[in-house]
């Protein structure tokens, strides 16, 4: 099976029109000893029927989060998808169109990347927002490089540790071509070292400071929503950039990045109404105050009139991007994440002002009843240091029973239970970071419990 | 298309017209009609100097973006703050109220080696 | 015909979406989070309260404002904007596809490991490579990865602090350079002869102990498959740096040459380019590389890995690993897995002699499409092209002052997609047609008579091409407007001046 929509006869009749014997002769400029003699040895030219009976083979070889219950989140959660959503990406003037470099058939996309804009501009609390980056992790890289953009003659970057390990080793990836130098300042029992931070902060080899942005989260990687506010003012004491890395669904009932006084917001969009996917495609959203506008990354969509006084949008401020300014480009970023930005527009849409805090407030309630009766069961601690610490709907507990969390996760996984993320065994012992969405029951948290008694009781036999 | 002769001018297509002790630098109108619309000039600040042929500061249209370089050596002593609200002032004025930076030199006889009006007028064609 | 605002039709009390009934207490927000409360109903954000109806009529009507390759022709060059099959989209909505959570054990999801694992053979094997890493997200972030790859490939000859240069030519993507800086090199172009191919004197010249890789698009941006690029490769090599291909224009010589088999040591694929999965009105894509055996240990983890049973060379099952000295990560997870299925079924819906005819037929249309408006208009490197061809609009720009962005706008009223315009920058006016090996005949035949039609109106009539387009949902926009005064979002108090 193929797409090709040319006849054998049209074919032949356009390769006459091209002067042309053999289609070969197509490809006259490929040196001959590098021509391919042999098909590859590539699977396929299976009909529909076939295609489709094997495809959901393949998804039948995963369990999915319809089969087990989903506990897990490290960015990545199990929140509702409300069913207009698809039906609106299904549409394939959306789904199939380009970038909107041609501003006059591409209305739809544009207008709905500005709405997406101006609502996550509303989350943040900050007044620009760009049309998305590819993930969470990619986008706290570029905001680390617009810092040293603003900020023209300082080169270092300070992250916290409780960012997690996956955006630092984004990070260090990133930091490894040697423009930024990047500072990791290491977690005191999982929070941000604030004392450290402070005094990286206050080291200066005289004169002005060479830290260009401090890169915090919010909430941290075990779901603690740190005291950011002093670190952000101790950034700004030297002149840095204060970078918040955040979680969406939270933002409709925490003070926002802006009204704290970050310069900049980035996190991971997947929550906001794109699916699961093994973890991708999500998007990064990505949002700053307007002294960074000449320095974003990404694409921006903005408001203008047609030549009839008609409203219309267009794509704008594009010297900065690399089609233009090539090696001086703000960034290497071409296709960035269009269409999971059109569903966060959606699903915003959707849930509202109110829908926001009530979903929000929902998987926080749900996330407490869980914690309370996991530590209820003494197989559970809290990690020391933080338990008064206020939190979202992500939350780390130590474990304490009779096996490893590695045996526990996987006899729960058996049973039909996603039981998060495990987490490494340091200082205060092995955990598990485990997240609630709104999607989850109170009955399913009560046999959740349940279980994770009974494996340990089991275990404890074995 | 009018080029001064009050002043002189680079192949970089940059005018530099001296005024008792400061000089003022623009672009020229072809520069301009070049550019198309201009959105946004990026100007460098006062008491910043350069030399000759330094980058010191960018003019950008909706899709193209260009250098602006130094015709002598200088320090900056003040920039056309009025461009940042209007930048199309300078498609409209290039050469009075479009000015760019006033600058002091620190040689004079570097303008001799710049194109006066009719041989810049030449180089164009 | 403007669509009012989202935010516009917005009135308290309406919405779609409401959390679930919950025995529960309800939160007591300011217990919950302290001083880190919004305890000011101002200071929370604002987002529309609009019902469901309000919302599909809303999204139903800007859908009906955008062009897409379903409604017709969309002859975008460098972009390949072929037809998207229905059928990929149905597979990656599978429950057992997008409702996989990432951290969830790999032993439970080796269905999608085997996809990935089948991806990477596929993709290596189609392009002729060892290894292949399908972490990037899209094809910028893929040339940024392989030359991050370079660098560690040069750190482990210690070479990484002396070979600070690639070399591009003046035809490349903006995109190129633009990786070349942030992965911590310094560019420099390579001038273009005037056939179109790289003046490999000047490659020759520059290439040095300074020199990291150097990286091509071949086929190259003006369509043409650059006959010298064995002589490249080896020139490179032969000075100590690594050959890159940029695999933006991959779908023309799919299964007829192999890039890895013309002596390149990495390169990228767009899955939304060559292997069919949709653009989005601007992405997801993705951007896998393809790298050598030498270079296969240095790639981004992870990966995955088929682990064979024992004395067997059945698989037994798939595991992710990372290569013993990646790079570590360019992003979170494993990369656009819901991209990489459809990319999948497309590659086993066509098999290896499918993807050989796309590559044939994409070519032959363009040279189809070429020989059509040769004559009338300037092919700017009139001879056999690959799948995209490059015509320059100097002429009618001299003779009648209609500009290529004229041309490009009056197709618009036409009913097609225009062609990439003013890139590739060497060509002066350019118009870049790509027109895939998806569109019909009939189509193809429509779109060069359009293109002839407006030739003619370009000079009866040059004012009907200035003003155009007439019949789109909206005119042309004021760009300058938009950059002088940016408006990014919404206010209550939006005016367009």
């Amino acid at each position: 099976m193929d797409y090709t929509a040319i006849s054998p006869a049209e074919r032949a009749a356009m390769l006459a029109r091209v002067g042309l014997d053999r289609v070969d002769d197509l490809f006259v400029d490929v040196p001959p000893e590098a021509l391919l003699a042999e098909p590859l040895p590539i699977e396929g030219n299976w009909s529909e029927i076939d295609l489709s009976a094997a495809m959901d083979a393949l998804a039948q070889q995963n369990t999915s989060a319809r089969d087990y219950v989903c506990f897990a989140g490290g960015g990545i959660y199990d929140h509702y998808r409300p069913a207009f959503i698809d039906h609106v990406l299904r549409r394939s003037e959306f789904f199939t169109a380009y970038t909107p470099y041609q501003p006059e058939v591409s209305q739809g996309t544009l207008q709905a990347i500005w709405e997406y804009q101006t609502g996550i501009s509303e989350l943040t609390g900050l007044p620009v927002a760009n049309a998305s980056m590819y993930d969470g992790a990619t986008a706290l890289v570029e905001a680390a490089f617009m810092a040293l953009r603003v900020r023209r003659r300082r080169r270092r970057v300070l992250a916290s540790a409780t960012l997690g390990e996956e955006k630092l080793a984004t990070l260090r990836t990133y930091g490894a071509a040697g423009q930024m130098e990047l500072e990791i300042i290491a977690a005191d029992r999982h929070l941000t070292d604030a004392d450290a931070l402070v005094d990286a902060l206050a080291a200066t080899e005289g004169g002005e400071s060479d830290i260009a942005a401090v890169l915090l989260p919010y909430p941290n990687y075990c779901g603690i929503i740190e005291d950011v506010k002093p670190l952000i003012d101790a950034a700004h004491a030297v002149g840095a950039l204060a970078v918040l890395d955040t979680t969406p669904i939270l933002l409709g009932l925490l003070k926002r990045p802006g009204n704290l006084g970050a310069d900049v917001a980035v996190g991971e969009g997947q929550p906001l109404g794109n699916a699961m996917s093994f973890g991708g495609p999500g998007l990064g959203y990505f949002a700053c105050s307007e002294q960074c506008l000449r320095q974003m990354p990404g694409r921006l969509v903005g408001r203008t009139v047609d030549v009839d006084g008609q409203v219309g949008y267009v794509l704008t401020l594009a010297t900065r991007e690399q089609h233009i300014r090539r090696e001086k480009a703000t960034s290497n970023i071409c296709s960035n994440h269009a269409l999971n930005a059109l569903t966060a527009g959606l699903y915003l849409a959707g849930v509202g002002t109110e829908g926001l805090r009530g979903i929000a407030a929902d998987c926080c309630a749900k996330a407490r009843y869980l914690r309370d009766g996991l530590l209820a069961t003494d197989l559970f601690t809290e990690y020391p240091g933080l338990e008064q610490l206020p939190f979202g709907y992500e939350f780390a507990l130590k474990y304490a029973g009779p096996a490893t969390v590695g045996q526990l996760r996987a006899r729960l996984f058996d049973q039909g239970w996603l039981a998060g993320i495990e987490l490494p065994d340091d200082v205060d012992g092995a955990g598990l970071l485990l997240a609630v969405t709104e999607r989850r029951t109170v009955a399913e948290i009560d046999d959740f419990i349940s279980a994770v008694v009974a494996q340990s009781e089991v275990i404890s036999h074995v | 298309m009018a080029y001064p002769n009050d002043r002189k001018y680079t192949p970089e297509h940059e005018w530099i017209l001296v005024e008792g002790d400061e000089a003022s630098v623009g672009i020229t109108e072809y520069a301009q009609e070049q550019l198309g619309a201009v959105v946004y000039v990026d100007l460098p600040e006062a008491g910043d100097t350069f030399d000759v042929g330094d980058t010191f500061g960018e003019v950008e249209s909706v899709k193209s973006v260009s250098e602006l370089y130094m015709p002598v050596a200088g320090e900056v002593q003040s920039v056309n703050t009025h461009l940042s609200a209007a930048p199309d002032i300078i498609n409209d004025d290039p050469y009075e109220d479009g000015w760019l930076i006033r600058i002091s030199m620190s040689d004079l006889s570097e303008l001799d080696s710049l194109l006066d009006a009719a041989a810049y007028e030449a180089s164009l064609s | 015909m403007s669509e009012p605002v989202i935010y516009d039709l917005s009135a308290p009390g309406k919405g779609v979406v409401t959390p679930p009934a919950s025995p529960l207490p309800p939160l007591d927000v300011q217990a919950a989070f302290g001083s880190y409360a919004e305890t000011d109903e101002r200071a929370r954000p604002h987002l529309p309260q609009v019902s469901e109806v309000e919302i599909m009529r809303h999204y139903t009507h800007l859908s009906a404002m955008n062009f897409g390759v379903d409604s017709g022709a969309y002859p975008l060059g460098s972009c390949t904007m072929k037809y998207n099959p229905r059928i990929n989209e149905d597979a990656c909505r599978l429950p057992g596809f997008a409702e996989l959570h990432p951290a969830q054990p790999p032993t439970s999801a080796q269905g999608a490991l085997r996809l990935m694992y089948e991806l990477q053979t596929d993709l290596a094997t189609a392009s002729g490579f060892a290894a292949t890493s399908l972490q990037p997200a899209a094809g910028a972030h893929g040339e940024y990865t392989a030359l991050m790859v370079f660098r560690a490939a040069l750190a482990a000859r210690g070479e990484a602090k002396t070979r600070t240069v690639v070399l591009i030519p003046d035809t490349a993507h903006g995109t190129n350079p633009a990786s070349v800086t942030m992965a911590g090199f310094t560019s420099k172009t390579i001038p273009s002869t005037e056939e179109g191919l790289v003046d490999v004197q000047a490659l020759k010249a520059a290439l040095g102990p300074d020199v990291a890789a150097f990286m091509l698009t071949n086929p190259n941006t003006v369509g043409i498959f650059d006959p010298q690029i064995l002589e490249m490769t080896a020139a490179v090599h032969e000075a100590g740096a690594y050959a890159y291909c940029d695999g933006a224009n991959f779908n023309a010589i799919l299964g007829v040459v192999r890039p890895g088999d013309l002596g390149f040591d990495a390169l990228h694929i767009n899955l939304h380019k060559t292997f069919s999965t949709p653009h989005g009105g601007g992405g997801p894509g993705a951007g896998p590389i393809c790298v050598t055996e030498e270079l296969a240990d240095f790639l981004p983890g992870p990966v995955v890995e088929r682990v064979l049973a024992e004395g067997n060379t059945a698989a037994a099952g798939y595991r992710f690993v990372n290569p013993p000295r990646s790079i570590g990560r360019v992003r979170s997870w494993y990369g656009n897995f819901g991209v990489m299925v459809r990319a999948w079924v497309y590659i086993r819906a066509l098999g290896a002699a499918g993807l050989r005819k796309v590559g044939q037929q994409a070519v032959l249309s363009a040279n189809y499409l070429r020989v059509l408006l040769e004559g009338v208009f300037e092919v700017a490197y009139n001879r056999i092209c690959m799948h995209e061809f490059v015509l320059s609009g100097a002429p009618f720009a001299k003779a009648y002052g209609v500009h290529t962005l004229d041309i490009a706008k009056r197709l618009l009223d036409f009913g097609f997609h225009p062609p990439t315009i003013y890139f590739p920058l060497i060509v002066e006016e350019a118009m870049m047609f790509e027109p895939t090996e998806t569109e019909p005949l009939a189509s193809l035949d429509a779109l060069a008579s359009a293109l002839l039609s407006i030739a003619q109106e370009a000079e009866t009539n040059p004012e009907l091409l200035h003003s155009a387009p007439h019949s789109t949902p909206v005119r042309r926009l004021d760009e300058a407007g938009a950059a002088r005064d940016p408006q990014l979002r919404w206010t209550n108090t939006t005016e367009v001046a």
